[in-house]
């Protein structure tokens, strides 16, 4: 909101400072950042077009180098959802994600509603335990939980997945929330109560409809973060029990062992990515907004 | 801002009054403590446990084909890994890529963050797309660079750019394709970051100075990038980690085939593949090592360059 203001502070100040020749100076200014949006688009939406291509290609045309297929087809769509490989992963990837968000969300609102509002000595400290985590090479943590879930029987169960993606989860959930948090005037919580409210009635009606945009924000942040996971996901399943779409497309078994089948594996790749696309596009102002929050607090 | 002003002359009368203040101090300082128990037992539970763990293993001799044959060696995986060439490699490679990616996806993300803050064309419709590689399933993203590259496959860019043979199956065309992706999917993140910084540069500053005859070039340098820098180190801190912890794309392209093998595929590879924990948990601790090195680095290379910067 204060970036589109200040914004539109600019382009008046622009418009006003560049007196003599404002229509061609503004025209060019057009000009230019259409050029800039065109750069933006086609950088950012080509490698996403060429496996949708891909993905629509028959096999024989498959490897024939050009962008867009000379024969169309849906038959790649309806053999991975006929595939079980393919549909369970996605359930997996769905639950997984769900269930791992839900919980980081939680938990990181307990935490960020105390880094926010409350004094108490051991914030930094906390702060900076997120920090660490938030920096841990993921990978170094993978030897020995493959070899304590084998142990205690979580390797290749949902929980088994849940609890790594939910710890790297964490820390980012609680800047994001305590960023957001700050912002939120406490003060309408005791205004409410003054004029009559009970404790519990101020929560619901005044502070938890504030508070509901960071929420979701985060929410949406975190959920991206545990669908994209590739590491824990490849490392800590084995079956269709628990393996993840990620893990699931970098070994799809192939017609012949000899043949990847990088239709599929590309038609697997565009349905999970059409509902991260409809995500970001529909919440890019919450995105962005909750990203860019985390960031200066930190 | 609300807040901090509200609670900015608390410490100085709570110290006056903190005996009066007691009973309440204390009982938010529970309330906090309640609140914030979970969330930070969770995190040191899942972080700390293995990360001890792998300490421990590394000193042993585990490998999990010979289980019988475990034994505490002292510090011989560490020879070990340390005087093996493929190490060394590994690290070279992956400070390659580290270098290379973060540079482009500074340059890049910084003329992203200009282009969302200050467009006036389709300024959501900018910020959608540019988001939308951030989005995407690293797996994905690989995939799709990857079958784009590969001649073999039918990729678009051997085609367009008339290539006879596979740039995949040189160690130059793949660093150039792998690096590409990293730079395609990690750019928005890198932008975001910065745009955060760009938004706290006030505007009279810049106009002030375009009124006193500053080009745009120099108010980008003289005022725009030294307000921005606290931005900028968690921007550069948070790129420079993630991507010398490269895996997911180079798993995807190659396994580390053409000379592309990154710490975290030597140790996944060790880990998991011939799965030697001992020598593998070695690697972790290596790496780590080599992360909290950067981290402390950046915060002394940057420490010092802000302490200066403020003090004018």
């Amino acid at each position: 909101m204060s970036v589109d203001a200040a914004a539109a502070g600019r382009t008046s100040g622009t418009r006003s400072g560049g007196r003599g020749g404002f229509v061609s100076e503004h025209t060019k200014r057009t000009v230019g950042w259409s050029g800039a949006l065109v750069v933006v688009l086609v950088g950012s939406l080509v490698p996403v077009l060429w496996i949708v291509f891909l993905s629509l290609k028959t096999s024989a045309t498959a490897t024939d180098g050009s962008f867009i297929p000379h024969q169309w087809t849906l038959k790649n769509y309806s053999q991975i959802f006929s595939s079980s490989v393919f549909t369970d992963a996605l359930r997996n990837s769905i639950g997984i994600a769900l269930i791992a968000t839900t919980i980081a969300v939680v938990l990181a609102c307990s935490a960020a509603y105390a880094i926010a509002r409350l004094d108490f000595p051991g914030k930094q400290l906390i702060l900076l335990i997120c920090l660490a985590v938030a920096l841990f090479p993921q990978i170094s943590l993978v030897g020995p939980l493959y070899n304590l879930w084998r142990q205690i029987g979580l390797y290749d169960t949902w929980p088994g997945l849940i609890i790594p993606y939910m710890v790297f989860a964490l820390p980012l959930s609680i800047y994001v929330l305590s960023a957001f948090f700050r912002e939120i005037p406490w003060e309408l919580e005791q205004a409410a109560q003054v004029d009559g409210a009970t404790p519990f009635q101020a929560f619901i009606k005044v502070i938890a409809p504030l508070a509901m945009p960071g929420i979701v924000t985060t929410f949406i942040i975190v959920f991206l973060i545990c669908w994209n996971d590739f590491v824990f996901a490849i490392s800590l399943t084995s079956t269709t029990a628990a393996e993840t779409v990620p893990a699931a497309i970098a070994q799809f078994p192939g017609v012949s062992q000899f043949s990847v089948p990088y239709t599929d594996i590309a038609a697997a790749a565009v349905v999970v990515t059409v509902p991260v696309m409809i995500l970001v596009l529909v919440f890019q102002r919450r995105i962005v907004a909750g990203l860019t929050a985390g960031a200066v607090k930190g | 801002m609300s807040t901090g002003t509200v609670t900015a002359p608390a410490p100085a009368a709570s110290r006056r009054r903190r005996r009066h203040l007691t009973e309440r101090t204390r009982a938010e300082r529970r309330l906090a403590a309640w609140l914030i128990a979970p969330a930070a037992i969770v995190m040191i539970a899942v972080t700390a446990y293995p990360a001890i763990a792998t300490v421990i293993l590394s000193l042993q001799r585990a490998d999990l084909r010979f289980p019988n044959a475990n034994k505490f060696v002292g510090l011989s995986n560490y020879g070990h890994v340390l005087s093996a060439p493929v190490w060394w490699q590994d690290v070279f490679h992956t400070a390659i890529i580290t270098v290379i990616a973060v540079s482009c996806q500074f340059v890049l993300g910084m003329l992203l963050a200009l282009a969302m803050h200050r467009t006036l064309v389709a300024r959501g419709l900018l910020r959608s797309v540019a988001l939308i590689p951030y989005g995407i399933v690293a797996v994905v993203a690989a995939y799709s660079w990857n079958l784009a590259w590969s001649l073999g496959n039918g990729g678009w860019i051997p085609h367009l750019l008339g290539l006879s043979s596979d740039p995949l199956s040189h160690t130059f065309g793949s660093y150039v394709a792998i690096i590409i992706t990293e730079v395609w999917k990690n750019t928005p993140f890198m932008a975001l970051l910065l745009l955060a910084g760009l938004a706290l540069v006030p505007d009279d500053l810049l106009e002030a100075a375009k009124v006193d005859g500053a080009t745009a070039w120099q108010r980008f340098v003289r005022i725009t990038l030294p307000l921005m820098k606290p931005a900028i180190f968690v921007a550069l801190l948070f790129r420079t980690l993630d991507e010398f912890r490269i895996f997911d794309v180079i798993y995807i392209f190659n396994q580390g085939a053409e000379g592309t093998e990154s710490i975290s595929m030597l140790n996944y590879s060790t880990l998991l593949d011939r799965l030697n924990l001992g020598l593998g948990s070695a690697v972790s601790v290596l790496l780590f090592l080599f992360v909290g090195l950067i981290a402390l680095l950046f915060l002394g290379v940057f420490g010092a360059a802000a302490r200066p910067g403020s003090a004018k």
